[in-house]
């Protein structure tokens, strides 16, 4: 099949199972925080509030779009494109897993392998930071520029100890396109310890892991970061003046940040599609006795019903699970499947500390942000790269 | 196809660039500069160079620009105002600006070997190992003054904005 064909089909996937995951992640989201906060979240629209983000899609598509007067209407208008059009391209480097054999047709589940795959996200990254600044200028609000200017510091600032983090794994398996580095974290110490990079010697990178995880939070403007959009402040920072569906590319921004930032740690640090423990110890059948878990729940559950609808949905919800979970044993679909399926539980892993995060701490003051980011996790940065490298000039 | 993207992204640029002149408003004219800075990395791009194209992307469109643009936000800058309209004066302006810019082309052009001229794709090593091994085999020395250099000026830079403390 010929490659235009063939990008565009990928590029097609790529951008839907992307939005749905935005989509959705608001609706888990919502329903995690609900449960930290000992509440039920949404659960009128659909089976357990479900279809909830459908009816946010139309909600913010038949608002009204306010104009506030005295804006500078052209970057008023180009500001939410900006932010919206880099958070999204970033997805095009990513690799999700191992190549995909149909027949005639072998394709990498990638969009595209670049060899400087990891500065071309780290540059991605410092262009969104205009999105945000430009609407906090051009809203003609005072708030709006308080957060746009917040924004751009805080990311300016947080984005020299995460380029910091990224330098030293890099150091050690001494490649930039995405592939590659899930290729040199593949194998296993002792045949269990994983040669992921939070693991792999000379210098197991469990530091700058951690350092890249809270320059992440700060670069996604997340709590307990969410400086630019501190409600008690600022109204809404930022995006205080938008409305409607400009508003909602501001969030959908925000959302597709934390996806790429997710799966960035995931390829770096946590050896991408590579299984937490090797296939001879049954690794290959944890998605199967998950889903079978799964089922088995939800069919207790639908015969012991709390509500009379749950005897319906959730038998229903069963038989899906089921059906995935004899999909995972089909070898050559599980070939296809099982690094997708690693791949995947290593970034909700991490998306579901961010709002796990989210709903445990409180925000830091904009001071104490600031000093943090320089006087601690910058010379940390900096130590730790040194440390990085003197081992592996010696080793 | 590079020709295409070269022509493209080169209009992109110059026009970037007139804009930037041409604007009043310094956010205007900041972020036509982001625009040549962004075309340029594209230029770099095409003829082989994929990591100068990601540091200039980096390094000049996406940290530095900013930071124009945080400090225009954080003086709150207004547009410049136009002193008494000359109507001559870009009558006489434009053809004499084209002039120079084409005598500099001409010059150039005669000046340079041809076999010198650039083709698309015929460059190789510009991925970071080679720029890497270079820079630290070949060329220390210019690099670590380089360094040195960028140190000093940041030193000069803490000691002009330092404040006095009685």
């Amino acid at each position: 099949m010929n490659f235009l064909i063939l990008s565009l089909i990928k590029a097609a996937v790529v951008a839907f199972v992307l939005m749905t995951t935005l989509a959705y992640l608001q609706w888990i989201e919502r329903k995690v925080i609900a449960h930290i906060q000992l509440r039920v979240g949404p659960r009128r629209v659909g089976p357990h509030g479900l279809l909830q983000p459908l009816a946010d899609v139309i909600k913010l598509l038949t608002k009204e779009d306010l104009l506030p007067s005295h804006v500078n209407k052209v970057f008023y208008f180009l500001a939410p494109f900006i932010a919206v059009f880099f958070a999204l391209i970033a997805i095009s480097v990513i690799p999700f897993g191992t190549e995909v054999n149909l027949g005639p047709v072998h394709t990498a589940m990638q969009l595209t392998d670049l060899n400087i795959g990891v500065l071309f996200i780290l540059g991605l990254s410092g262009m969104g930071v205009y999105g945000v600044a430009l609407a906090g200028w051009a809203s003609n609000n005072k708030y709006a520029l308080l957060g746009g200017l917040r924004s751009s510091a805080q990311m300016i600032s947080y984005e020299l100890p995460m380029a910091l983090a990224i330098a030293a794994p890099l150091l050690m398996l001494n490649t930039l396109s995405f592939r590659q580095l899930v290729e040199a974290q593949s194998g296993y110490y002792l045949g269990f310890i994983p040669r992921w990079t939070i693991f792999q010697g000379p210098v197991p990178q469990l530091v700058s892991f951690i350092l890249f995880g809270i320059a992440a939070f700060a670069e996604t403007n997340r709590v307990p970061f969410d400086l630019p959009e501190a409600e008690n402040e600022l109204v809404a920072g930022f995006h205080t003046e938008y409305s409607s569906m400009k508003f909602a590319a501001f969030f959908m921004a925000e959302y597709a940040n934390m996806v790429t930032v997710s799966c960035v740690a995931t390829l770096l640090f946590l050896g991408g599609w590579q299984p937490l423990w090797p296939a001879q110890y049954g690794s290959n059948f944890l998605p199967t006795a998950m889903f079978l878990a799964g089922a088995a729940l939800c069919f207790y559950h639908g015969f012991h019903p709390a509500r009379s609808f749950d005897r319906i949905t959730l038998p229903a919800a069963g038989v899906v699970f089921l059906g995935i979970a004899v999909v995972f044993l089909i070898p050559p679909v599980a070939a296809v499947l099982l690094p997708l399926f690693w791949f995947a539980a290593k970034v909700g892993f991490i998306l579901f500390v961010y709002i796990w995060v989210r709903g445990t701490l409180p925000r830091f003051r904009y001071d104490q942000l600031m000093r943090f980011a320089w006087t601690f996790m910058f010379p940390v940065a900096v130590a730790n790269l040194f440390l990085t490298g003197l081992a592996v000039a010696l080793s | 196809m590079d020709s295409i993207l070269f022509l493209i992204f080169a209009a992109i640029a110059v026009g970037c660039g007139l804009n930037l002149v041409l604007q009043t408003h310094p956010i205007s004219s900041a972020l036509s500069l982001v625009g040549v800075m962004g075309s340029l990395a594209v230029l770099y791009l095409l003829l082989g160079g994929e990591f100068i194209a990601m540091a200039q992307l980096i390094v000049y469109a996406g940290a530095i620009m900013v930071l124009f643009i945080f400090v225009i936000m954080l003086l709150n800058a207004g547009g410049e105002r136009r002193g008494r309209k000359r109507l001559w004066a870009p009558w006489a302006g434009a053809p004499m600006v084209a002039a120079i810019i084409g005598i500099g082309a001409y010059l150039i052009q005669r000046a340079a070997p041809r076999t010198a001229e650039v083709t698309f794709g015929a460059f190789q090593h510009g991925n970071p190992s080679d720029i890497g091994t270079n820079l630290f085999e070949n060329y220390v020395l210019p690099f670590e003054i380089t360094s040195i250099l960028i140190l000093i000026a940041i030193v000069g830079a803490i000691v002009l904005a330092r404040k006095e403390i009685e």
